[in-house]
C-alpha cells in the first residue's frame, strides 16, 4: 500500500549499511565456545566435555565426581586462567592499536611497530632483573606493571615528539621513529639482561618474545580492570576518535579539548601497553591486524571498528596460543613467535597495497 | 556601543620565531560576509586558525559575543562556530554520512549516539550542499570539489552562529564557487572567508579585510577596499574596476603592472 511510504521513517543510517550485530554476536558466542576448547588443547590431552565438567563443577561448588584432581588442577589453575588471560591481551592490544591509529592517523601504527612495546619491556625487565628502584618491595605485584607503564609512556612520548615536525604528523617519521626506539630500547633490555643475574635471564628473554605462561587467577585482575576502563573510555569517545583520525584541526573545530583528550589518550594506551606487556611480553602485530580486519568489514567508524576488534583480538590470540602450546608440544612456543609469523607478512602486504594505491 | 559580535584587537602570532601576524584590528558585526584577502604568505590562515584557536596568539585578544575565546570551552565555541578548514582528512575510510556526523558532536553527550533530529540534520545539510546522493560514498573517494561540499555541510551539520571557511573555493569548478558563495551569503549567519578569488570577495562580501606582510593593509566595504592603488600595492597588478554589464557589480579585470598597455 502507499500508505506505508507515508509513515516509513526517514533512513537513518549514515555509515555503511550492515548492522555490526550478527557479526557481534557471532564473535561473543565463537570466543565463549572457543574458551573451553582452547582449554582442552594441550600437553596433556584432556576432552572437552571434561573441561566443562570441571567449569561446572566450580561454579556450581558440586565435586567433578568422574575426573582426577590432577586434570582439575591443569584445567582450573593452569590452563582457564591462562585462556583467559590471551582473551583479556587480545582484546587489549587490538584496542590499543585501534587508539594509536586514531592518535599518530596512521593505520600502521600498533604499540610494537612503534617501540611502545619495546619501551614497556624495559621498565619490565629492570624491575625483573634488578628490583630496580626498589618498586617491587613498594608496589608488590603491581611493580611490574607500573614499571611497564613508565616505561611505555616514555616511548610514546619519544615517538610521538620524534614523528610531529612543523608540519604536523609526518607517517615515515612516525615508522621509522618507531622503528629507531625499538631498538633502542631493544638494546637497552639486552644489557639489563646481560648485566643481571644469569638464573633470570633464561625466563626474561622467553618473557621478551611475548608468552602466556605466566598466567594464574591473581595475575588476571590489574590487566582485566586496566582493559574495562580503557575500553569503556575509548568505546564512549568514539566519536571523538573519528574527528580525531580526520585531523587537529577538524578535532578542535568539533568542540573537543585536543590537549586534554590527547593527553588521556596517551595515558590509557601507555597504561594498556605497559600492563599487557608486564604480563606477557611483547606480543606483536595484534594491535595491527585486528583494527584493519575489523575496518575491512564494518568501515572506519570506531565505534564500530572497537565494536569488532576486541572480541576479534580475544579470539585470534586464544587460538594463536592454542596452536603455540601443541606444535611442538610438550615444548610451548612463546605467542608472539605465532603472532609475528602471522602478522609480519601481513603487515608486509598492507605496506605494499598502500604504496601502490599512493603511486596511483 | 558597538555592535560588533566578534572584536579582533592588537592580534600578533609568532610561528618558529617568526612574526606572521602583526596587530590585526578589526570587528564584525553580526551577518556580515567578511572576504579576508591578500597575498600568498600574507597571514590569512594563520588569521583564521587564531581565531578558531589552532594557534596561539602572542599578544592581543580575540572577543566572541563580547567574551575572549580563550575563555571559552571548546566544546562552547564549536556550538557557536563552525570551520571548513584546509584539512582534507586522512588514510581513514569514512564514509561522507560519517564525516558530516562529526558536526554533531559538540550537540551530542553521554554516549555521543545521534538522535533521530541529528540523522535529520545530518541529511538536510547534505541536501543543501547539493550531495545528497552521496552520503554512503567512501569519502577519500571523491574529488576535491565533492570533499569541499561535504566538509561545508559537516559545518552546517554543526548549525553555527559564525561559519569560517578557510579557502573553501578551492577545487571548486566555478558554477560550484558561485553556487556556494550565493548560498553561504543566504545562509543568515556571520561568515568569515579567507578568498582567492577577487572578484568572488568583491561581488559577495559585505565587507572585505585586506592582509599584506601580515599587518591590515585596509578593511571597508570591498568597492573601498578594492582601489587600484591598495591591489598594485598588495598584489602588485594593475586593477581595472568596471561595472558587470549583466548584475552591475564590482568587477576586476586585471593584468600585470610592468605591461604597457597598447
Amino acid at each position: 500500500m502507499t500508505s506505508a511510504g507515508i509513515t516509513a521513517p526517514q533512513r537513518r543510517f549514515i555509515g555503511p549499511s550492515a548492522s555490526i550485530l550478527p557479526l557481534e554476536a557471532l564473535l561473543v558466542v565463537v570466543l565463549v565456545v572457543s574458551i573451553p576448547m582452547a582449554v582442552a588443547v594441550g600437553a596433556a590431552d584432556i576432552a572437552v566435555g571434561s573441561v566443562v565438567e570441571v567449569f561446572y563443577s566450580a561454579l556450581s561448588g558440586q565435586p567433578a565426581a568422574q575426573l582426577t584432581t590432577g586434570t582439575v588442577s591443569i584445567v582450573w589453575e593452569i590452563r582457564l586462567p591462562r585462556v583467559l588471560l590471551a582473551c583479556i591481551v587480545g582484546a587489549g592490544l587490538a584496542s590499543v592499536g585501534t587508539v594509536m591509529q586514531a592518535l599518530v592517523r596512521n593505520p600502521l601504527a600498533d604499540p610494537y611497530i612503534l617501540g611502545v612495546s619495546s619501551g614497556a619491556s624495559v621498565g619490565a625487565a629492570a624491575v625483573i632483573m634488578f628490583n630496580a628502584f626498589g618498586l617491587r618491595a613498594l608496589f608488590g605485584t603491581w611493580a611490574i606493571s607500573a614499571a611497564g607503564f613508565a616505561g611505555a609512556s616514555v616511548a610514546m612520548v619519544l615517538v610521538y615528539t620524534i614523528a610531529r615536525g612543523q608540519l604536523g604528523l609526518s607517517p615515515t617519521r612516525l615508522i621509522l621513529g618507531g622503528v629507531a626506539a625499538s631498538y633502542i630500547f631493544a638494546a637497552i633490555t639486552s644489557l639489563l639482561i646481560f648485566l643481571g643475574d644469569p638464573r633470570a635471564a633464561s625466563s626474561v628473554m622467553f618473557w621478551l618474545l611475548g608468552g602466556l605462561g605466566r598466567a594464574q587467577w591473581s595475575a588476571l585482575l590489574i590487566p582485566t580492570a586496566v582493559l574495562v576502563t580503557a575500553g569503556v573510555y575509548f568505546v564512549i569517545r568514539a566519536p571523538w576518535l573519528n574527528a580525531l583520525a580526520l585531523g587537529d584541526d577538524t578535532a578542535r573545530t568539533v568542540g573537543i579539548d585536543l590537549g586534554r583528550f590527547r593527553m588521556l589518550l596517551f595515558v590509557l594506551c601507555s597504561l594498556l601497553t605497559g600492563v599487557m606487556v608486564a604480563i606477557s611480553g611483547a606480543i606483536g602485530f595484534v594491535g595491527l591486524i585486528m583494527p584493519h580486519f575489523a575496518r575491512l568489514i564494518v568501515g572506519a567508524d570506531h565505534r564500530r571498528v572497537l565494536m569488532i576488534s576486541l572480541p576479534a583480538g580475544a579470539l585470534f590470540l586464544v587460538w594463536a596460543d592454542a596452536v603455540a602450546r601443541t606444535v611442538v608440544a610438550p615444548q610451548v612456543l612463546p605467542v608472539g613467535v605465532i603472532t609475528a609469523l602471522v602478522g609480519g607478512p601481513l603487515f608486509i602486504a598492507l605496506l605494499i597495497g598502500r604504496t601502490r594505491a599512493a603511486v596511483r | 556601543m558597538s555592535a560588533a559580535v566578534i572584536e579582533v584587537a592588537g592580534l600578533s602570532v609568532d610561528l618558529g620565531g617568526e612574526r606572521i601576524v602583526s596587530a590585526i584590528d578589526f570587528e564584525v558585526e553580526p551577518g556580515w560576509f567578511v572576504a579576508v584577502v591578500g597575498p600568498n604568505g600574507a597571514g590569512k590562515s594563520t588569521l583564521m586558525r587564531s581565531i578558531y584557536r589552532a594557534v596561539t596568539p602572542s599578544s592581543g585578544s580575540i572577543d566572541l559575543e563580547g567574551t575572549p575565546i580563550a575563555r571559552v570551552t571548546s566544546r562552547e565555541l564549536a556550538l557557536k562556530m563552525a570551520v571548513v578548514t584546509q584539512e582534507r582528512g586522512g588514510d581513514f575510510d569514512f564514509t561522507v554520512g560519517e564525516v558530516v556526523a562529526m558536526g554533531r558532536i559538540p550537540h551530542c553527550s553521554g554516549w555521543g549516539s545521534l538522535a533521530e533530529a541529528d540523522h535529520q540534520i545530518i541529511h538536510r545539510a547534505l541536501d543543501d550542499v547539493g550531495v545528497a546522493g552521496l552520503i554512503e560514498r567512501r569519502f577519500t573517494t571523491l574529488s576535491g570539489g565533492e570533499k569541499q561540499r561535504v566538509l561545508l555541510a559537516r559545518a552546517l551539520a554543526q548549525q553555527p552562529r559564525y561559519l569560517l571557511l578557510d579557502e573553501p573555493m578551492n577545487h571548486l569548478d566555478i558554477r560550484y564557487q558561485l553556487e556556494m558563495i550565493e548560498f553561504v551569503g543566504r545562509l543568515g549567519v556571520t561568515v568569515i572567508a579567507a578568498l582567492h578569488d577577487l572578484n568572488l570577495a568583491a561581488q559577495h562580501a559585505d565587507r572585505a579585510l585586506m592582509v599584506a606582510d601580515g599587518r591590515v593593509h585596509s578593511f571597508g566595504p570591498p568597492h573601498e577596499v578594492f582601489d587600484a592603488t591598495s591591489l598594485q600595492q598588495v598584489f602588485g597588478v594593475r586593477a581595472t574596476p568596471v561595472v558587470h554589464p549583466m548584475t552591475e557589480r564590482l568587477q576586476l579585470l586585471f593584468d600585470l603592472v610592468d605591461r604597457e598597455s597598447p
